[in-house]
């Protein structure tokens, strides 16, 4: 198996000082993973508990979903409810009947705490705990918060994903879980790879709905797809399931060493490996090598969003021949990013946190030939003549594994081939 | 608490910031949680700006909860200050942090900024974004303007404008055109485009031509109280307000310049034979108050529509939309609940929508065409091109705008000349598709059906039953109206008690609603 693994590097990035900044932050808060989940988890609903703010961010961030029925509302606080809190739990109770009624199909209730309901203490757990007696057995109620004072962006995916663990039942049986949402198409392309290796049984967290839901304990191992889930990892933990450490599976090379780590622990052979996963290997770094031809030689720039920037700028630098300047992620966790940082090259400034207007200042120094930010600061670094890759799209599009590797090297490139093609040359 | 997935309007905070990102050299500090960052995005995407908000956040996080949240305020507020030497700072709290209960204005006054700091009071779980947005440009003319000598030659204000306005910009260049040929020079136009030392200047203005109530009312008060200033009431949307308005603004100005209307094409647009078919189409009209009272004139007087209501989510302005339904004839539906607008259209079953951003997606849910008159809008009605709503262009603008989604008369005819035609009914499918999408069945005859319960007895009382030959007749009504047809008849043969529709059915209803 030697050759799957990549070569250890002569530096990598792990032990580089990090840049840990305070000041304003231009991300979004954990409510906005609302928007996927709801996709991912066919029988949630996602009840934010918050103020006018929050309904008025998920419809921005929702764009032309809103209207197609989705399985997600906000119940807006009014004013009498923050002068007593019983009446807000009686409210509660009333909007979820009333919701419950209109819509039987809802299996999960996820109640989501928002920065008003977490800053006047609405205690939504002992809410959950109440409406799922209430109604047992259909309904099952969890809480989790995805306020902005606790959870950056993705975050929120990680908050419910962690809410879900205590009250997944116990198992004693050896069973890979594989965690983080994933889109449908890239979820069967992992099952059916991990199938060929004869790795199994295999279960998904989330699941698609509950009664797929799987059992946790202590001969659970588990590797994660997406690398914002520590609190969902120590979750893990707790219930005694074993973490498989291993960079995550962005690009060929991330893939192969996902897959690879995870073969390792489950003692499949080189030569069924190789058979599994030399075809799409190939398949895969052809795909990349077409579509990142203009990235060659280019710099990149990554403002904090989603913490996937650092196995982002793995890819990009080793598999794509960019170069990092610097690296900002809302939150670093060793034990979830050290593996893509091992393989990250020295070189990048990483950072953790922000300050925008020092990191906007940071920017303009560098002028890299590629920016990759949120929506707010997109559009005028533009303006300033600087190209950017809005960062909200890899969250959303599936980019995962050996199929989409190809497809994840364009996002990166499209904007510079346009930049090219309206004749306004980038650097 | 309220259920709510879609909101018209957004929280206060995000009207002051359509205020601050509207103006130049004003800063906004708010004293806001991680993550309300998002509004950012509602004017660097949807409105296109170049720029990013003159707004800065505390973007506190849980951690700070305990300790200082006060200190991050002012911290924030003098690196605000530091970094873009704002000529003035408004201050104020996001929905969280009017919960810890900081008081933005009062620690900004203790810290003695060489520059007006003005403080915001938007009260987020009572009110919404037009109130902030009114309320903080109230409060920046109260704090900045000063008293002055007026013009010597006779000058106006331009009020209301913001960011993230449905058509500020062009309304903005309509008007300042319009007022020119008058030989009326424009003073300031506030916010759009307004500097604090702008707002200052204010009160050298004769009058203030207010184009949009929502954002721009209380102002115009203040400045009509203080500044012995007069202020416009007709909103110029349509020819006829506009031609209102030009009348209000001569009286207030004394002008008697002659106008050029030789560009106001929309009358004899609307007098052309092929308008003949817009004679009486119902249209429901929704949005908010300013537009919707404009829309419902426009519709009735200068389309030859039936209104057939009138509605608007913003509750400052129920009572003269109230007042206006009711000289119509109609209900006046005040409510922010999207779901009984939806509810409303339903039971009305108009012939077209005038509405928001969310009227449009009813309309597309309930086969119902629509144009977008007011915000919410969504990026599409931020466009490149000059599409003003008020003055001559924008009234032929509103033509195009309200036309191109109903079928024309010509078209209409040549349907219902063809409608038995092989290629050119629904079931061939759109042509402009290329292929006929839903094919024809093969044979030419009837598609096939699901078998259907014949036997006459009444499953559900209130359910009808088509007969064969009523149903193929209507199948051969065009594929447009079929709808309403169906539904008239059904309610039609409902009312009289009857279980099945025959042919005479059909046509007896067809009578019966012909107007």
């Amino acid at each position: 198996m030697n050759d799957q693994s990549p070569p250890p590097p002569s530096l990598g990035c792990r032990d580089q000082p990090v840049l840990k900044q305070r000041g304003q932050r231009e991300v979004f808060c954990g409510l906005t993973g609302i928007i996927w989940l709801h996709r991912k988890i066919q029988d949630a609903f996602f009840l934010v508990v918050g103020s006018r703010t929050c309904a008025h961010l998920l419809q921005s961030a929702a764009g032309v979903m809103i209207f197609a029925e989705p399985r997600f509302g906000t119940a807006i606080l009014e004013e009498s409810d923050l002068a007593g809190l019983n009446d807000a739990h009686a409210e509660l109770d009333r909007e979820v009947e009333r919701l419950l009624a209109r819509r039987p199909d809802i299996r999960q209730l996820f109640l989501v705490g928002s920065c008003p309901s977490e800053v006047i203490k609405l205690d939504l757990s002992r809410a959950a705990e109440r409406l799922t007696q209430q109604f047992a057995p259909k309904v099952r109620v969890l809480e989790y918060s995805g306020s902005g004072i606790e959870t950056t962006f993705t975050q929120g995916e990680d908050a419910c994903l962690a809410s879900m663990v205590p009250v997944l039942p116990e198992t004693d049986a050896r069973e890979l879980l594989v965690v983080g949402a994933l889109p449908d198409v890239v979820e069967d392309q992992m099952l059916s790879l991990l199938d060929d290796l004869g790795i199994g049984p295999v279960r998904v967290l989330p699941a698609r709905n509950i009664d797929a839901e799987m059992g946790v304990g202590a001969n659970t191992v588990y590797a994660l797809t997406q690398p914002f889930l520590s609190d969902t990892h120590a979750a893990l933990t707790r219930r005694g399931a074993r973490h498989i450490p291993a960079p995550f599976p962005l690009g060929e090379e991330g893939t192969t060493a996902w897959l690879a780590a995870v073969a390792a622990e489950f003692g499949v052979d080189a030569e069924t490996f190789a058979h599994v996963t030399d075809a799409p290997r190939r398949r895969a770094q052809q795909a990349v090598s077409q579509a990142a031809d203009v990235l060659h030689d280019k710099t990149i720039f990554f403002f904090p969003d989603s913490q996937l920037e650092i196995p982002l700028a793995r890819f990009l630098t080793r598999e794509c021949g960019m170069t990092a300047l610097e690296v900002g992620s809302p939150y670093i966790h060793d034990a979830l990013h050290g593996p893509d940082l091992d393989l990250l090259p020295a070189g990048p400034q990483i950072s953790e946190g922000q300050d925008v207007d020092l990191q906007l200042d940071r920017c303009r120094a560098a002028q890299p030939d590629l920016t990759v930010c949120g929506l707010g600061l997109a559009n005028p670094l533009e303006a300033e003549g600087l190209s950017t890759k809005w960062a909200i799209e890899l969250v959303f599009t599936p980019v995962h594994f050996y199929e989409q590797a190809g497809d994840l090297a364009a996002l990166f490139a499209r904007p510079l081939r346009r930049k090219t093609k309206l004749g306004i040359a980038a650097a | 608490m309220k259920l709510t997935v879609w909101t018209y309007e957004g929280p206060p905070h995000v009207g002051a910031m359509r205020v601050a990102t509207g103006m130049k050299g004003l800063h906004y500090v708010l004293h806001a949680p991680q993550g309300d960052t998002y509004a950012d995005l509602l004017f660097t995407m949807i409105e296109r700006r170049d720029h990013r908000p003159p707004v800065t956040y505390t973007t506190f996080q849980a951690r700070d909860l305990g300790s200082d949240t006060a200190g991050l305020f002012k911290q924030a507020c003098q690196d605000a200050y530091d970094r873009f030497k704002p000529e003035a700072i408004i201050v104020g709290a996001s929905c969280t942090a009017e919960l810890i209960q900081d008081d933005p204005g009062g620690l900004a006054e203790t810290m003695g900024l060489p520059v007006p700091v003005i403080p915001l009071e938007l009260p987020s779980y009572q009110r919404k974004e037009n109130f902030g947005a009114d309320e903080t440009f109230f409060q920046i003319v109260r704090h900045l303007a000063a008293p002055m000598a007026k013009t010597a030659r006779v000058s106006c204000n331009i009020i209301g404008p913001t960011a993230l306005g449905f058509r500020h910009r062009d309304d903005v260049a309509e008007i300042t055109n319009l007022l020119f040929e008058l030989g009326i020079e424009v003073n300031v136009v506030a916010p759009m485009g307004a500097t604090p030392s702008d707002i200052g200047r204010m009160a050298q203005a004769h009058f203030n031509v207010l184009l949009y109530p929502e954002t721009g009312e209380q102002a115009a008060r203040y400045c009509e109280r203080t500044f012995d200033q007069p202020y416009t009431k007709t909103i110029p949307i349509g020819s006829g307000a506009t031609k209102d308005f030009i009348a209000e603004v001569r009286a207030l100005s004394g002008s008697d310049a002659p106008l050029d209307d030789t560009r106001a094409r929309q009358r004899w647009w609307a007098a052309s034979v092929d308008s003949t078919y817009l004679t009486g189409k119902r249209v429901f009209i929704f949005g908010d108050g300013t537009h919707v009272q404009a829309a419902a004139r426009v519709a009735r007087d200068e389309m030859g529509f039936e209104v057939a209501g009138i509605g608007c989510y913003n509750r400052e302005f129920a009572r003269p939309v109230r007042a206006l339904a009711k000289e119509f004839g109609v209900e006046a539906l005040i409510t922010d609940d999207y779901l009984e607008v939806e509810k409303v259209i339903e039971a009305l079953q108009p012939e077209m929508i005038l509405g928001t951003q969310m009227e449009r997606h009813i309309g597309k849910r309930l086969g119902i065409p629509c144009a977008v008159i007011s915000a919410p809008v969504h990026v599409q009605d931020f466009p490149a091109r000059y599409s003003p709503q008020m003055g001559f262009e924008g009234a032929n603008v509103l033509f195009d705008t309200w036309v191109h989604p109903l079928v024309m008369g010509l078209e209409e005819h040549l349907l219902h000349m063809f409608r038995e035609d092989f290629e050119f009914n629904d079931a061939a499918g759109p042509s402009h598709h290329g292929g006929h999408a839903p094919a024809a069945s093969v044979d030419g005859g009837p598609a096939p059906q699901t078998p259907r319960d014949i036997s006459g007895l009444q499953k559900n009382p209130g359910e009808v039953i088509w007969l064969d030959t009523a149903e193929r007749e209507l199948k051969k009504i065009p594929f447009f109206v079929r709808g309403k047809a169906r539904r008239n008849t059904e309610s039609f043969a409902a009312e009289r008690g009857l279980n099945e529709i025959s042919l005479d059915t059909l046509y007896e209803a067809k009578a019966h609603f012909a107007r």
